[in-house]
């Protein structure tokens, strides 16, 4: 039987491919079932580079349905508040190219901003307690309302239903705690930037 | 004794014969002082004196906030002028809020008393002393000392460590005040030794170029079993890991500090100051700080009075401004370049070194770096700065933490050796604040992402709550409507009894059943307790040093929550007792 | 009053890129000295000629890329740059070569990089190599040594150097020869004693070769002023004349015909003294810790060894030191210190745990 097959080089050939591929395929199978990975981990990796603002400038409720649509090939340049750091980071986990930010969905704000409510004005009618997506405004009907500026993400959704306009977006000062040394001139004799650096 | 060394270490010229020709001298008093609410680690004081208010000295003028801080103490007799934001020691160069005096002259102190006996005095007495007198760290960081003390009690301490090293050149101010106070000094080494129920081994570390004050400390610690240790001289040995290592040969695990391994380090000056404070019951309101530099025609040490101005320092050392290169709190290798005169010296203020143009020469424009490795060689951490150094441009976060830059001790030993004129230290510390912003936005995206998502979830809940009982109406009103077609069949169509059954049974489908009203409160109930629950953790978990003010909020919280669960049991009891009957029945 | 907000430290030492380069520039002067004294003035041409090419080829570079052209050139990178690859390449080569190897030197292995710093492999030896593989019959043939010249032919003299170098004159019979190296590769069939008693390129000589051990010590002399000034630390070069050393002595064989050579032959021939000092301590392109560039330097030492021994080439120092280039980011990953406060050593490339 053995000789017969040696004899035959095409049938040894077969039966050499069909054997391995049976073999790996069967590897394979029992690798991808042994280690089989719950959810969608990449939908996960991307959410987590999200800023969390949930503020939907994006066209999506929240962070995490984009996330999931990102995963599904959507355009990774549609969150403003993350702005490029986070098309970059993006970029760099998905391994594609980084865009500049769609200025269709907002521009790249400088300072962070929290909103606050004056509180003389307020006439206690809970609109942006319901759009708030963080639950960060605290209060009742018909009771003056504030915004607990720790939870506020600053995605000012809050601001549109409010009937009085007692909301604004403050920005967030820098204090003596947050400050930290600013990075040194560079002497940028990257090749890169030679072009940039005369202009 | 054995000492041991350390790796890297630089020798800059020492610069310090120029103050130490003179004793410890005095200023006038300045028009004006100014007291910083932060001089320490930790959350500001928080004022306790209005604006025009008579002060004496020594007077609490603000109080600690929270444990990590501590009081402030009027310098000098005077009113109280103003309480606002003013430049600080710090190298933002931002304002930050300062309690303004104005001296009255008469340097009148307050009714003050130290304790007569302090070996026969608690632990926790004299650490209250040392509180209630300001004591924070006086040799850089200012960590509160009392604190720092009590760390100590928690853990036994079998080493305490006395650092009179002074490592940086230019300063002098351990030196000096070691000369002329060496018996007070000891006698402070024994309070702390006391406190911390007598260590084993009590060490002053000081380095082999200050022979005098070696000579000053010597009688005075005969038979008391603390030993003055001498090593060669090295920058930076004062380093608090570094100091450990030279006289244990231990290193401090990263992240650790001295007390995990049975140590306690303490500045020599913070000794005086606890010897001030519970002998003779003196806050800490003065510390000896040097001012030196070529700018100033007179370089020497002043026991000056927390508060005062650098102007009026430098006014009272013949100062020339165009000479004067830049204007350094601290030494030249750590200090930090002030911008305004107007900062206050502070209680971790121990130099004010003003220095000409030839010995501190504009930096020069940085070059390529060459990754000679001059720098890893004067590395005290054996880090590799030239590898952080391109993982700081390339801003490569993962990198700079796998080379351990939160290791660094931002001694500028590379710096100080970079034939390049590379700002390393600069270039540290910018990636250090950015990898901790990016950890505190990481934080707060996790927390954002969390409360959304929970958002969501009740949101939901809500929804399908109103979608159950809208099933349950449209199913109530179908059966009576059927009931109502059955009663049709039965009786005679029309009748006035067949309205009045059909109204009750529409009654009943709206009419939401005692279970189901039990089950609303009980849902409400959980609710109330999940909220109180995480308002407690809350508070648990917030940040040590938020303001009074933050803390106020979260107890309101937690207090809120508390009540609305109340409400709830409350309401869910009445109802239980409304509706025994019915159960039973 | 107002100052400026400037980082710490304020005090700095007085030492600068450009004097480090300065003093490596010096240090070439004992071995520069040797090599004319033992092989005429082909070596001061060659030096002058590349660093005059470098330093234009350079500020041209410097000036297309819009940088301040002072600034860059006051670095003496480029000088350093043109002085090794002078002193590498064999005397009297025509001047072609020695442009072409400069400008491909600074041009490409250096500017097109990113300039200095940025360079992955060490300049000079690039543009060597270059030359080596193009041009074989020009970099292989070297000058007789003063002592073996044949009688009534002397090395040529300053003006016909030039000449020789600039207008292809040909130098006279007996000038030009195999370096002991060569003959040492190519005497095949002979016990090492033979080759000894045979050869005058060692039966003249005092330890390595005629000439060359001369230039090896000039070399070393000058690598122990480097030394010396702390301009780089002992690991690297004391690796790889160790691993050459040792390989040497492992692989001796008893003076056999098969025998690669001596111990001494290995340390004092070739480019082995001014490879370990001037070549492989280039710190841009090398390991950057202790331990990395002991392990750095004992790659290229084995490396050396081995290409001399059972490779085509006679000498391997460009050759080695490029493939090391190559592997040092990889040591980097493998060789960070002990930093203080921790138990283990990392990996470069290791994440925070937790």
């Amino acid at each position: 039987m053995l000789e017969t097959i040696a004899q035959q080089p095409i049938l040894a050939a077969l039966i050499a491919l069909v054997g391995l591929g049976t073999l790996f395929g069967g590897l394979l199978g029992f690798a991808a079932e042994k280690f089989k990975v719950e959810g969608d981990p990449i939908v996960e990796q991307i959410d987590e580079l999200l800023p969390q603002t949930q503020c939907g400038q994006c066209g999506f409720p929240g962070c995490k349905p984009y996330a999931e649509s990102i995963a599904n090939g959507d355009a990774i340049n549609k969150c403003p508040p993350g702005g490029q750091a986070t098309i970059n980071a993006i970029a760099n986990l998905l391994d594609v190219p980084a865009p500049e930010l769609d200025a269709e969905h907002g521009e790249e704000a400088d300072v962070r901003t929290v909103a606050f409510i004056r509180e003389d004005e307020c006439i206690g009618c809970t609109k942006c307690i319901q759009a708030c997506p963080v639950d960060a405004i605290l209060g009742a009907a018909k009771l003056m309302h504030t915004v607990i500026a720790d939870e506020c993400t600053g995605c000012d959704l809050c601001v549109e239903p409010c009937p009085v306009d007692c909301i604004d977006m403050l920005p967030v000062k820098e204090t003596i705690k947050d400050w930290h040394w600013p990075a040194p001139p560079t002497t940028a004799d990257l090749i890169a930037s030679d072009r940039r650096a005369q202009l | 004794m054995k000492t041991w060394v350390t790796p890297g270490g630089v020798h800059p010229p020492e610069n310090k014969h120029q103050s130490l020709t003179m004793p410890i001298g005095t200023l006038p008093l300045p028009e004006k002082l100014i007291i910083p609410l932060s001089q320490h680690i930790g959350v500001p004081a928080n004022p306790c004196v209005q604006i025009g208010e008579t002060v004496l000295k020594g007077q609490k003028i603000a109080e600690a906030s929270g444990p990590l801080s501590v009081p402030m103490h009027a310098p000098t007799s005077g009113t109280v002028s103003a309480i606002e934001h003013r430049p600080i020691a710090h190298s933002s160069g931002m304002l930050s809020p300062c309690i303004e005096i104005t001296p009255d002259g008469r340097e009148q102190w307050i009714e003050h008393r130290g304790i007569d006996d302090f070996q026969h005095a608690s632990s926790s007495a004299l650490l209250k002393t040392i509180s209630e007198a300001g004591i924070a760290g006086m040799g850089g960081a200012g960590f509160p000392t009392a604190v720092k003390l009590n760390a100590g009690h928690q853990r036994p301490i079998n080493t305490l460590i006395v650092n009179a090293t002074e490592c940086e050149p230019y300063i002098t101010a351990d030196d000096s005040a070691i000369r002329e106070r060496a018996q007070e000094i000891v006698q402070g080494i024994s309070i702390l030794s006391h406190i911390l129920s007598n260590p084993s081994t009590i060490l002053i570390g000081i380095e082999d170029n200050k022979p005098e004050a070696i000579a000053a400390l010597k009688p005075h610690v005969e038979d008391t079993g603390i030993q003055v240790v001498s090593f060669p001289t090295k920058y930076p040995s004062g380093g608090e890991k570094q100091l450990v290592y030279i006289l244990t040969g231990q290193e401090i695990p990263s992240g650790k500090l001295p007390a995990d391994i049975g140590m306690l380090c303490v500045n020599i000056g913070t000794t005086f100051a606890i010897k001030r404070a519970v002998v003779d019951g003196e806050p800490l309101i003065s510390r000896v700080t040097t001012m030196t530099g070529d700018a100033c025609g007179i370089n020497r040490n002043y026991e000056t009075l927390i508060g005062t101005p650098v102007s009026h320092m430098l006014a009272n050392s013949a100062f020339d401004e165009k000479a004067c290169s830049r204007l350094v709190m601290g030494g030249p290798m750590m200090g930090f370049s002030l911008t305004s005169a107007e900062v206050p010296i502070v209680k971790t203020t121990n130099c004010i070194l003003a220095p000409s143009f030839q010995e501190i020469p504009e930096d020069e424009p940085a070059q390529a770096c060459i990754r000679c490795g001059m720098c890893a060689e004067a590395c005290p951490v054996s880090l590799l700065p030239q590898q952080l150094f391109w993982y700081s441009q390339a801003k490569d976060y993962e990198r700079l933490e796998a080379h351990n830059l939160f290791d660094c001790i931002e001694c500028g030993a590379c710096s100080y050796v970079c034939p390049s004129n590379i700002p390393l230290v600069q270039h540290y510390r910018h990636s250090k604040g950015e990898i901790q912003k990016a950890r505190a936005e990481k934080i707060k995206s996790d927390h954002a992402r969390e409360r959304f998502e929970f958002h969501q979830q009740r949101i939901e809940q809500a929804e399908k709550d109103k979608e159950a009982k809208r099933t349950a109406r449209r199913e109530a009103a179908e059966k009576a409507k059927a009931t109502a077609a059955n009663n049709r069949e039965t009786s005679a169509p029309g009748s006035a009894a067949d309205i009045i059954a059909a109204a009750q049974a529409r009654a009943a489908a709206k009419k939401i059943s005692p279970e189901q009203q039990r089950a609303k409160f009980e849902r409400s109930i959980a609710g109330a307790e999940m909220r109180v629950s995480m308002a407690e953790e809350k508070l648990a978990e917030a940040d040590p040093n938020r303001t009074q003010e933050q803390e106020n909020i979260l107890h309101a919280a937690v207090e809120s929550a508390r009540q609305k669960l109340d409400q709830a049991r409350l309401r869910l009891a009445e109802h239980n007792k409304a509706h025994h009957g019915e159960q039973v029945d | 009053m107002a100052f400026k907000q400037i980082t710490s430290p304020h005090a700095h030492a007085a030492q600068s890129t450009s004097k480090v380069m300065q003093l490596v520039i010096w240090a070439t002067i004992p071995g520069l000295i040797a090599l004319t004294v033992h092989f005429g003035w082909g070596s001061l041409i060659n030096v002058i000629l590349a660093t005059i090419t470098s330093v234009i080829a350079e500020a041209v570079i410097i000036k297309l890329r819009n940088r301040p052209v002072d600034f860059y050139l006051q670095d003496y990178s480029a000088v350093v740059t043109a002085v090794l690859l002078g002193l590498a390449l064999p005397p009297l080569v025509a001047w072609w070569v020695v442009v072409i190897g400069s400008l491909f030197s600074i041009v490409v292995a250096k500017q097109l990089y990113g300039g200095l710093g940025y360079n992955p492999f060490n300049p000079a030896m690039v543009g060597y190599v270059v030359l080596l593989i193009s041009f074989p019959i020009q970099m292989t043939t070297w000058v007789t040594p003063l002592a073996l010249l044949p009688e009534a032919v002397s090395h040529p003299g300053l003006l016909e150097s030039l000449q020789i170098v600039f207008a292809g004159v040909s130098p006279a019979d007996g000038v030009t020869g195999a370096t002991p190296l060569d003959s040492f590769k190519y005497a095949d069939g002979l016990l090492v004693d033979q080759i000894y008693a045979q050869d005058p390129l060692f039966s003249q000589a005092g330890i390595a070769g005629v000439g060359w051990e001369w230039v090896n010590i000039g070399f070393l002399l000058g690598g122990l002023i480097l030394l010396g000034s702390k301009t780089f630390t002992w690991h690297g070069p004391i690796a790889m004349l160790a691993t050459i050393a040792l390989m040497s002595a492992l692989f001796w064989d008893g003076g056999s015909s098969n025998s690669p050579g001596s111990p001494l032959m290995h340390l004092f021939s070739g480019a082995s003294m001014m490879g370990a000092f001037f070549i492989m301590t280039d710190p841009v392109s090398s390991a950057v810790s202790n331990r990395g560039r002991l392990i750095y330097g004992a790659l290229i030492g084995l490396l050396v060894y081995v290409i001399r021994a059972w490779g085509t080439y006679p000498d391997a120092v460009a050759f080695a030191v490029l493939l090391a280039n190559f592997a040092a980011p990889f040591i980097d990953n493998y060789s960070l210190p002990r930093t203080y406060g921790h138990t283990d050593r990392r990996r470069a490339t290791e994440k925070e745990e937790g």
